[in-house]
């Protein structure tokens, strides 16, 4: 056995059965190992299309994805993915290949400093500089990739060190003196978290993306206390989109109740969220008139990072909303219900009707269609805002975005994770023409294993969401955001590729469209071509609050008017 | 304001990679930065002299934290003992100026390590102000040099920054 076949055992060992990935030089050994391992390998036909995939994989899952690439321009290609995958706590492993070790630091070919530049982007790195480290280094890698805060790891292997022999055991202790993730959260805090929300009047629960396995026991404890429920854009599906306590997503395209209920709110619960800008606005204004704030998180540098805290409660979410739950009680805020309900009966997300084709409503046909059931994906812009709106998300695991980073392009290859992770299941990937078109060679990868994701682009034409800031804040001064002149035909592109291929424009075809589409047994493409001005809305502008808040498309007050 | 923190690491290639880059990541400021290695093998310590308000300095400390090869972070509120040692090499433009400089520097305690006809060299050890104040005196007859540690620490007493015993994570 050599260093590649060790890498491909230890990853056996760690559970691992599907690795995605591209090889090159330097990760050659290990590809020539991959030929006799039960691993099965999704050739992607970019690094970046890999670790996208392979975070998807993890956040459907509950799994560790990994991604392989070879060393300098394969392993740089993967960058923008696993800042993705930190900034939305994802547990991926990359390995990479790296120039034999003689050669390091000589400027060798395909050589780059992968660990220098995945420092910043990774929670952890490696390099193995001695065949017999393999075993531990890849153990420790899984440990801290899937324990505490997930994060991606990215491992890099020189290529002699691949090549070397090995003869060592898979039994290795990890020796990770700095590294001990709280996990249970302490109980005096949770007891002081229980008095404060007895003692609320308006009380509201906001779950992230760090609860998606924390589902049930959120849900037992909202239903035992009572509370209204506002799930963070990574929270989705944590918490059921069609329960009645759900009031929606939160921020700059949250609805309307769920910013006025945090606005009003004396009380705030934060279960597994990092009070992102998006989210929050400006600090300063946010929550005014929350004197206590009980922030329930796994990463203490998250507590008090951006917003003060008075019950801080450090460890992992599922164990401490099975302590809340098993200590809540039915609180009296019935008043307060009352408020929330006038708020979400007069402001719900909606659209008007018109007489084009509309990218809610096409979101809202799938949704009907599939009832909620299916693993949704989006790429970044105004159609992922629109799928965070109009798709109700009641499943966790089900709805898998760029959040953080916000990263173009990751529908399509989340939706080949998501396949891959959950056979069987529908995956959809709602995509923007803009967004699409930054990863589009994977859809060799779908034709490839012919997986059967349904990809809906919400086709305007436009780089949709930069071009509603132009609109609003650039005096419609509408630069380098047009796209119509010069997108493909992308039913056709789909078709090239041997991809079954549609086109919708006339909404009276929506319905029957949608059903195609889901009825067909592999892989379908269908191009929405929704109305090009479209914006999304509510909206507070960046830097704002919820007074801030623009309910209704001002733009389309003035066209009414004219 | 001014706080000595100490960072208890191990010693892996790249580590001092990762805290330089996460200071300047995490837009810290920072004044000084020192680092040795410990008696104890694989384990090294890191002084460093940051600014800032109570927020920033527990943000420093948790994020200090959160980088895997970090034991163990500590701010020295408490009385502690720090020392920086410089070597300040210094202009000589004649003997009457000789002479005042050899009283200034007997007056910080500081030693005379190199000799030659126009310039001084010498060593100094004290808190970070004393340095700086000998620096300030010296600074009218001509600095050539000077290269500084940057403070290192020591919590007084019986505290110390240690591996803490093994305890089952998650």
């Amino acid at each position: 056995m050599n260093g590649a076949a060790a890498i491909l055992k230890a990853l056996e060992k760690q559970g691992v059965n599907i690795i995605f990935g591209h090889p090159g030089g330097t990760i050659m050994p290990t590809y020539d190992a991959l030929y006799d391992s039960p691993i099965r390998h999704i050739l992607v036909r970019h690094e970046q299309g890999g670790v996208h995939a392979a975070t998807a994989y993890a956040r459907a899952s509950g799994k560790v994805g990994v991604v392989m690439a070879t060393s300098g321009p394969g392993a740089l290609n993967l960058v923008t993915g696993l800042q993705d995958a930190l900034m939305d706590s994802t547990a991926v492993v990359a390995i990479t290949g790296n120039v034999p070790q003689a050669l390091i630091g000589t400027d060798a070919f395909q050589e780059a400093d992968v660990c220098g530049i995945t420092q910043p982007v990774t929670k952890h790195n490696f390099q193995i500089r001695d065949v017999r480290d393999i075993p531990r280094v890849i153990a420790e890698a899984f440990y801290i990739a899937s324990t505490g805060r997930p994060g991606p790891v990215l491992v890099d292997v020189p290529k002699d060190v691949q090549l070397a022999p090995f003869s060592g055991s898979f039994d290795v202790e990890i020796d990770l003196p700095g590294y001990k993730p709280t996990f249970k959260g302490h109980p005096r805090q949770i007891e002081r978290a229980l008095e404060a929300l007895a003692k609320a009047k308006k009380p509201v629960l906001m779950v992230g993306g760090g609860a998606q396995h924390a589902s049930a026991e959120v849900i037992e404890f909202a239903e035992k206390s009572g509370i209204p429920v506002i799930p963070t854009l990574m929270g989705l599906g944590a918490f059921p989109g069609t329960h009645r306590q759900f009031l929606g997503m939160p921020g700059m395209h949250g609805s309307v109740a769920a910013n006025w209920a945090i606005h009003n709110a004396d009380t705030i619960l934060a279960i597994g969220l990092r009070f992102d800008d998006r989210v929050t606005g400006k600090v300063s204004r946010f929550a005014p008139n929350a004197h206590t704030i009980i922030h329930v998180d796994i990463d203490p540098a998250e507590i008090g990072k951006l917003v003060s805290t008075a019950i801080p409660v450090v460890g992992d979410a599922k164990w401490v909303a099975a302590e809340l739950a098993k200590g809540a009680r039915k609180l009296s805020i019935a008043e307060w219900w009352q408020q929330v309900d006038e708020w979400r009966t007069k402001h719900p997300f909606g659209w008007n009707s018109k007489p084009y084709l509309q990218s809610q409503e096409v979101i809202h046909a799938f949704w009907e269609a599939t009832g909620g059931k299916a693993i949704v994906t989006s790429g970044v812009g105004q159609h992922q805002m629109f799928t965070a709106q109009f798709f109700k998300f009641d499943k966790p695991r089900s709805w898998i975005n760029s959040g953080g980073l916000g990263t173009m392009g990751v529908g399509l290859p989340f939706a080949i994770g998501a396949a891959l992770a959950r056979p069987g299941e529908t995956v959809i990937d709602f995509d923007g023409d803009g967004s699409f078109q930054m990863t589009l060679q994977e859809l060799a990868t779908v034709k490839k294993y012919n997986l059967p994701v349904k990809i809906v682009i919400l086709n305007n034409g436009f780089l949709g969401m930069v071009r509603q800031w132009q609109d609003l804040f650039h005096a419609r001064r509408y630069s380098e955001v047009y796209l119509a002149d010069s997108n493909p035909d992308f039913a056709k592109l789909a078709e090239a590729y041997g991809i079954k291929g549609l086109t919708l424009s006339d909404r009276g075809k929506l319905a029957e469209t949608v059903k195609e589409v889901l009825e067909h047994e592999g892989p379908v493409l269908l191009d929405c071509r929704v109305h090009h001005e479209e914006g999304v809305f509510p909206m507070i502008p960046s830097g704002g609050a919820a007074e801030d808040m623009i309910i209704e498309n001002p733009r389309e007050a003035v066209e009414a008017g004219d | 304001m001014r706080h000595v923190v100490s960072v208890l690491v191990q010693d892996k290639p790249g580590v001092l990679q990762r805290i330089a880059g996460l200071i300047a990541r995490r837009g810290f400021n920072i004044e000084s930065l020192a680092v040795g290695r410990t008696h104890q093998e694989g384990l090294s310590r890191i002084s460093l002299v940051v600014t800032g308000d109570d927020r920033v300095l527990e943000q420093v400390e948790k994020q200090l934290n959160r980088l895997i090869e970090v034991i163990k972070v500590t701010d020295h509120s408490e009385p502690h003992v720090e020392r920086e040692l410089a070597l300040v090499k210094v202009a000589v433009p004649g003997m009457e100026e000789r002479l005042e400089i050899k009283d200034i520097a007997e007056a910080f305690r500081a030693r005379i390590v190199d000799v030659a006809r126009k310039s001084i060299i010498f060593e100094l050890t004290g808190d970070s102000s004393k340095v700086h104040n000998f620096i300030e005196a010296m600074r009218p007859y001509g600095l050539l040099e000077v290269m500084r540690t940057g403070a290192v620490a020591l919590s007084r007493g019986e505290q110390v920054l240690k591996v803490r015993e093994k305890k089952p994570a998650v």
